[in-house]
């Protein structure tokens, strides 16, 4: 830890994440603006999610990174490393066994329980950005509860698709007040957000913002009565751990265009089928 | 044309209303009443700050003095209205975003410039309607003809595709488009169609009152005569209550109860159509319904 503070930010850096996130709690789904700080990553790395996670982090706590589901990826396994090397903390890759897990692309299928914070790496927190360039007016329309442009996208997805083609970043809303992007989960990880034990933090280091959904919060999709929210199917279990309800990655397995289904979780799939992670 | 029925109560109360930009430059002073299910219109040449007033009165600018009120009670009891599709929690969400509590909500009047943006803006969103000039401006060119009638439905919390779809197609033949191009983008379609299709998507909602500037201006004469006819209809047939801004008394006189006539920023006379157009007493008025004054 040689010349870093605990988990690298100074502690006054992390007092004010926390102020944040303590207002972010107090108001589900609203996007609190914060002086984030320049980290020693990339931001498609997700310094807003490591920001969080910094300044949460006890010297006792136990952490867990996953990227797509899997806790070997690149950058899953360099924030890992990072936080080995500037916090000391141990690490696992166990769901069951982590107080924090950074995330960036998925929830856990092992279902959380109250007590661990799911941090995520967010790129884009506005989820009226797709029609609202101005921040200013983005911020006037949440204030003002003016979300009638959200179902004009998924009416335009069915007039175009036959059906809501949006299938990550699907929006929610939160506590019925704030409509809230997710970051790009897929829409089949929506329903875990909804009355989740666990304490979920948002961070997105570009633009600044942080927001939360705090434990056993109600979070819905918004849809249409005649074409209600739907998740993700396969006709395939999992070829590794044979789980017929998580989400899966088609893997091409061989030149000759050989692939299969397996679970995205790693962790989920090697604890069903018995290894040792 | 059927004469207004002057007893009818009055829906907006505009007062000593001015907006200037530079001397002349704007509207000055201007006082009216529009009472509902009339159509108001406000004539005069190019630059004479009608524009200016309008989007006073539409709740999009600020006056430098006066009040813009709205009586909101006084137009049709609310059940009157129930032919108009909202579903309860649109109502619901609709008086909370305008009203507040439930004695705001039986709150007669409506200073349009001293409640708050919040209750200004749902109003404009929920109960009133604006048409301008230029369908782009008024439209979501990124998305169907569909998508943009049903929008104002939507913000209402209307969740119901097919009805959405439906309701978008019945209103795309009210305004003589093809129903079968619901699902076309506006840019497909010509300036006199975008046109049609901005007033579909704003009487959607079948607001209380409706602000149209130049609603006909830049399209073709013939083009013009028929969004015209088709206009007229409709404020006949959904005893709409528009303020109406248009250089050319043509327009005004097909659609027009009572004219406004606007020189410098000022109202120089006002009347029944018929009398300010047939017998002007204002020597600028005469001046324009001679056509000495081209627009
Ligand atoms: N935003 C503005 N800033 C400065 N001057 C303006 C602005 N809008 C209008 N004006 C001026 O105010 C006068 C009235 O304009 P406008 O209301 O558009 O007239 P009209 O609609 O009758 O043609 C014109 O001289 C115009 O140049
Ligand atoms: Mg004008
Ligand atoms: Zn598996």
């Amino acid at each position: 830890m040689n010349g870093y503070n605990f988990a690298y930010l100074d502690e006054q850096t992390k007092r004010m994440i926390r102020r944040a996130l303590l207002k972010a709690v107090a108001i589900p789904g609203y996007q609190v603006p914060f002086g984030g700080r320049e980290m020693p990553m990339p931001y498609g790395w997700g310094t807003g999610g490591v920001q969080v996670t910094a300044s949460i982090l006890g010297a006792d706590d136990i952490l867990k990174v996953i990227d797509q589901g899997a806790d070997d990826t690149t950058n899953a396994v360099s924030i890992r490393h990072f936080f080995q090397r500037v916090a000391g903390v141990e690490t696992t890759t166990a769901t069951t066994a982590a107080d924090v897990i950074q995330t960036r692309h998925r929830i856990p299928e092992t279902p959380l329980r109250a007590g661990q914070i799911l941090v995520f790496q967010v790129p884009i927190p506005e989820p009226l950005r797709f029609i609202e360039p101005s921040e200013q007016e983005t911020r006037l329309m949440h204030a003002l509860e003016e979300y009638g442009v959200m179902h004009v996208k998924l009416y335009e997805d069915i007039a175009r698709y036959g059906h809501i083609a949006t299938t990550y970043a699907y929006p929610v809303k939160v506590d019925e007040r704030y409509v809230m992007d997710p970051s790009p989960i897929p829409k089949f990880d929506n329903p875990k957000l909804d009355g989740n034990p666990a304490l979920m933090l948002f961070g997105a280091g570009r633009e600044k913002r942080l927001y939360a959904i705090p434990p056993y919060t109600r979070v819905e999709s918004l849809d249409f009565e005649d074409h209600p929210f739907e998740i993700q199917r396969w006709e395939h279990a999992c070829a590794l751990c044979g789980s017929d309800h998580s989400y899966l990655d088609e893997v091409i397995t061989d030149d000759q265009g050989g692939r299969m289904f397996v679970c995205s979780d790693t962790d989920y799939c090697q604890s069903r089928r018995g290894e040792v992670a | 044309m059927k004469k207004p029925v002057l007893e009818r109560p009055v829906l907006l109360d505009v007062q000593g209303i001015t907006r200037l930009y530079g001397p002349a430059k704007g509207c000055e002073a201007i006082d009216f009443q529009l009472h509902a299910g009339e159509v108001l219109g406000i004539v005069g040449e190019s630059g004479s700050g009608k524009s200016t007033l309008l989007r006073v009165l539409a709740g999009l600018e600020a006056p430098d003095a006066g009040r813009v009120v709205y009586r909101r009670s006084s137009g049709e009891p609310e059940a009157a209205r129930s032919d108009v599709h909202e579903p309860d929690t649109a109502r619901r969400g609709g008086t909370q975003a305008l009203g507040g509590d439930p004695q705001a909500n039986a709150e007669a009047e409506l200073d349009l410039y001293a409640i708050g943006e919040a209750r200004r803006r749902a109003l404009l969103r929920l109960e009133w309607g604006l048409v301008h000039q230029n369908p782009r401006d008024g439209l979501r060119m990124g998305v169907s003809a569909g998508a943009n009638i049903g929008e104002r439905l939507m913000a209402q919390g209307q969740r119901h595709y097919g009805q959405l779809r439906a309701t978008g197609q019945a209103w795309m033949g009210q305004v003589e488009l093809d129903p079968g191009r619901i699902d076309d983008a506006p840019r497909t379609f010509s300036g006199g169609m975008q046109q049609r299709l901005q007033i579909a998507r704003t009487l959607v909602t079948r607001p209380r009152l409706v602000f149209m500037d130049e609603p006909t201006g830049g399209l073709d004469v013939s083009v013009q005569a028929r969004l015209l006819d088709m206009l007229r209809t409709l404020v006949r047939s959904l005893g709409l209550s528009v303020v109406l801004v248009t250089h050319d008394l043509a327009v005004a006189r097909l659609l027009a109860h009572r004219l406004m006539v606007m020189r410098r920023g000022q109202v120089v006379e006002t009347g029944l159509t018929d009398q300010i157009l047939d017998d002007p007493q204002h020597e600028y008025t005469q001046l324009l319904v001679s056509s000495v004054l081209t627009p």
